[in-house]
């Protein structure tokens, strides 16, 4: 294949709160939650803040530093597990908010976590088949977790925008595959507020089956093994989880680093390891080989063999935040603005 | 165009009138205007009623005709007009009754204004002042009247080093002369460190720099001033009577601390009543929020540009000084139902250019002037009054 | 609010669409079809263009807003400002992203895209522009061609694209 990544752009909200924190309010040791998810602090979206302004903010930035005009976008995806609409797609209004309408197709995905690798998949076959000129892939999520539970810790908010095209590519896709079944981990049913888990079958039978699976499927049609890559994402729910089906897999620390976000911003769902990818492309040089394996509940893993051309080097990326930035800054709150700011506290009337 | 004089005045209580309806204020002001007057209703050819937003409020528009079917004249098919214009609403119906009359279309009208503000909750009353304001693009990005208003003192501030404490002062000033208003909405005295220290509502304005919702009706008989002395031994002539808007948005206006509507209105009006601003020694200007009051007295003419703050704080606009400001109480104290506040403005002055304002009187006033504006200073009307002998 | 209300105006209010008189040069936001700055008015009807604001500008004026608008009852304390764009024309927002105690007339700032507010649970989002303090942007992307301004003359063609 020759087509691949044009640009891409990231968006981290600008709070954090500790597992500390949130440890407080319920009575548990909130530093121990976080060690043990590898958490160290997570992102929180400002009020006036959602899936649609965090992709929007994200694909500006892409525009931009791909020096694309919207007008030539031909398809949109937003892939989410918190659009704010459950009829009305995100992407249409991103597509409005970057000039892009309205000569384009837009549809929103969901596949929890993998909602924005699977938009990447259908870009591609666009682009592939000569149908559009530009595709845009984002994954963005501003996901919750119950108030007390687990999930709170590391339910976070951001998210990434790839633009997909043939021209100008900085990081060619050479294959992609999938692995995909009914697997009930986790889950939200229309209507309900906050998702539900199946505990500890969140782990073996659906996490590290499928991008274990999927991995070696990948090394297979690539005829790669991991010390073929220089670096390795792994969609990442905690801190922990890559880690070790990394190790497993045979990657080294080094090759997971730039990759790991979640330790610092929280899992944000459909825009983890697209965060991942975009820090990794914003360390990488030239013809380095990147193996991103991506992984939704429900479940399903799209792995991507990628890697980076010269055009890299003549990336600017002036505009927009870089993802260390994001990784390394933020201001945090207390738990009372936290439950205000992510509506756990509700207004009369309304 | 003939002269015009104010023949009577009346007005209700302003303030919380849980139990008096729009129709029962309306009428009460009306009817205590045509006895000041000593016409009868079967003398006036015309209603002039100002109200902002009845529709909103009381869910009831083309609120004229209901009026002067409640005042017991719908069976005499007079003319009877709802007049519009943000908090000016009041005024303006006063500068259509004074067009009326002053052209010869009518002998007698009446002028009313009136409003229900507390038949909505705060929230929605809040709201309903913010569309007063440019609605798509200020209210809809988050700014209240309130806000637009304390951006405009934050301005003056910085330009003119107005302080907190003379934004106080004006409050001050209202209460002290509500306190001797029977009519009044707060007749409590406040001092300024009660104002500073009040919950903020848009800094810096807090909850007492900002005039209360208040329901209440203002009423003012006019007539051809050639014929005044058969209704009244004190005709007072209205002397002018101009309007003058602006850009509607703040963000488009001139200079963000000068109500451009309100210079223009004010030397129209000076001109035509061939007067000063110094030979005004009474004047009822819009206090809704305390910096407004502070540009209405530079932009009127009274004072230089960035002084008002000062010279309020010292005190200088009390009865006993060369201009007595807003001797009612003004919106803060007196009150602010929208529509009425304009006429109530005109009542006040009326009565202080008679000598009738007991405790409030400004001594031996013989001119005075109204302001009232509606929204940020869209538009601006300027009345000047006159006692002649 | 009233669907089609808000619709209409979302390339003013996601992308800060405004435009500029070809006779005089002025530039404005909102966008007018008329042109009050020209001498004749008349000259400017048809000729006010799309101009695409870059959202960069600075902070005029400012408050911090405890009594909140209708639909941002969540947010309070914000900042509130004026804004003066880069290219003239002063817009009225919040200031977010930073302690609404920091604001100051002068800071600089640039647009972002922020939800408005929204119909309760079950209506329409509304979404337009804040302010972010920043560094300055890169051109935002063009206006699309159905932004294109109505003028009131419609006998006459229909201004080019900026």
């Amino acid at each position: 294949m020759d087509a691949g990544i044009v640009s891409y752009g990231a968006y981290v909200p600008r709070y954090r709160i500790t597992p500390e924190e949130i440890g407080k309010v319920w009575g548990t040791d909130g530093n121990a939650m976080g060690a043990g998810l590898g958490v160290q602090r997570k992102s929180v979206p400002a009020p006036d803040e959602d899936t649609i302004t965090i992709s929007t903010e994200a694909l500006r930035v892409a525009l931009v530093r791909g020096r694309i005009d919207p007008q030539e976008i031909g398809a949109m995806y937003v892939g989410s597990e918190s659009h704010p609409y459950a009829v009305k797609p995100t992407a249409t209004v991103v597509a409005q908010a970057v000039g892009a309408t309205p000569n384009l197709t837009a549809a929103d995905f969901e596949f929890a976590c993998k909602a924005g690798t699977a938009a990447i998949q259908t870009c591609l076959g666009l682009v592939g088949a000569g149908m559009i000129r530009y595709g845009v892939a984002i994954g963005s999520d501003t996901s919750q977790g119950a108030p007390g539970d687990a999930l709170e810790y590391s339910a976070s908010a951001g998210g990434a925008a790839f633009v997909i095209g043939r021209e100008n590519v900085i990081a060619r896709i050479q294959h992609t595959l999938s692995y995909t079944t009914d697997t009930p981990d986790f889950w939200r049913r229309e209507g309900q507020r906050y998702p539900s888990h199946g505990g500890r079958f969140t782990g073996e039978p659906a996490y590290f089956r499928h991008v274990s699976e999927c991995a070696r499927r990948m090394f297979e049609r690539a005829g790669t093994t991991p010390k073929d890559y220089a670096y390795v994402v792994f969609h990442q729910p905690n801190g922990k989880f890559p880690q070790r089906i990394g190790r497993q897999l045979g990657f080294t620390d080094a090759q997971m680093r730039w990759g790991l976000v979640t330790p610092y911003i929280g899992n944000t769902y459909s825009g983890a390891a697209l965060i991942g990818l975009a820090n990794v492309l914003d360390h990488a040089h030239p013809g380095e080989r990147i193996l991103v394996v991506g992984y939704g509940s429900g479940a399903g893993s799209d792995a991507f063999d990628v890697v980076t051309t010269d055009a890299l080097t003549g990336f600017d990326r002036s505009f927009g935040t870089p993802v260390q930035q994001f990784l390394d800054s933020g201001v945090e709150i207390p738990y009372a603005t936290y439950a205000k700011f992510r509506g756990k506290i509700h207004m009369g009337g309304g | 165009m003939r002269d015009v004089a104010i023949l009577g005045v009346g007005m209700t209580k302003f303030g919380e009138l849980w139990d008096r309806s729009f129709r029962e204020i309306g009428i009460e002001a009306g009817f205590q205007a045509l006895v000041d007057a000593k016409l009868s209703s079967g003398d006036l050819g015309a209603l002039y009623l100002g109200n902002m937003a009845s529709g909103s409020l009381i869910d009831q528009e083309h609120i004229a005709p209901l009026i002067l079917d409640y005042s017991g004249l719908g069976s005499r098919h007079l003319e009877a007009v709802r007049v519009e214009g943000g908090g000016a609403s009041g005024a303006l119906a006063l500068h259509q009754g004074w067009l009326a009359v002053a052209s010869g279309a009518h002998d007698f009208v009446v002028v009313g204004g009136a409003e229900k503000l507390t038949d909505v909750p705060d929230t929605m009353a809040n709201a309903i002042a913010g569309d007063t304001a440019d609605h798509e693009w200020e209210a809809v990005f988050g700014a209240t009247l309130p806000s637009l208003w304390a951006m405009m003192a934050r301005r003056h501030m910085h330009e003119y080093g107005t302080q907190r404490t003379d934004l106080a002062s004006v409050a001050v000033h209202a209460h002290e002369m509500a306190s001797k208003n029977p009519n009044a909405h707060y007749r409590n005295r406040l001092s300024v460190d009660q104002v500073v220290h009040a919950s903020p509502v848009a800094e810096p304005l807090g909850m007492l720099d900002c005039a209360p919702f208040s329901d209440g009706a203002a009423a003012v008989v006019l007539g051809p001033l050639e014929r005044a002395r058969k209704f009244t031994d004190t005709p007072i002539r209205l002397a002018a009577s101009q309007v003058a808007c602006d850009t509607m948005a703040l963000q488009h206006r001139r200079d963000l601390t000068t109500l451009d509507s309100t210079v223009v209105a004010a030397k129209r009006a000076f001109a035509q009543a061939r007067m000063t601003p110094k030979e005004v020694q009474v004047a009822e200007v819009d206090d809704a929020y305390t910096i407004s009051a502070l540009l209405a007295l530079e932009d009127l003419g009274f004072v230089p540009k960035g002084e008002a703050g000062r010279r309020f704080a010292e005190g200088a606009f009390g009865p006993g000084g060369p201009l007595t400001v807003n001797p009612s109480g003004g919106l803060k104290a007196q009150g602010r139902p929208f529509g009425a506040v304009g006429v109530a403005q005109a009542v006040e002055i009326v009565r202080q250019l008679r000598g009738e304002a007991g405790e409030r009187q400004a001594a031996g006033a013989t001119r005075g002037l109204t302001h009232d504006l509606g929204g940020t200073g869209a538009t601006s009307v300027v009345h000047l009054f006159e006692r002649v002998n | 609010m009233s669907i089609a209300r808000f619709w209409r105006e979302t390339p003013r209010r996601y992308n800060l669409g405004g435009s500029r008189c070809a006779n005089c040069g002025t530039v404005y936001f909102p966008p007018r079809a008329v042109c009050p700055s020209c001498a004749k008015h008349r000259q400017s009807l048809g000729r006010l263009e799309p101009f695409q604001l870059s959202g960069d500008g600075e902070v005029v004026t400012f408050t911090i807003v405890h009594d909140a608008a209708e639909g941002f009852e969540m947010q309070v304390p914000y900042a509130l400002a004026i804004v003066r764009t880069r290219e003239g024309p002063m817009l009225t927002g919040q200031v977010v992203d930073m302690d609404p105690r920091e604001v100051r007339i002068g800071l600089k700032v640039r647009a972002t895209f922020r939800k408005l507010r929204s119909e309760g649970d079950a209506g329409v989002i509304h979404y337009g522009y804040k302010f972010t303090p920043a560094e300055p942007s890169a051109p935002r992307p063009a206006p699309a061609a159905e932004d294109q301004i109505p003028t009131p003359a419609p006998s006459e063609p229909r201004g080019a694209r900026a």
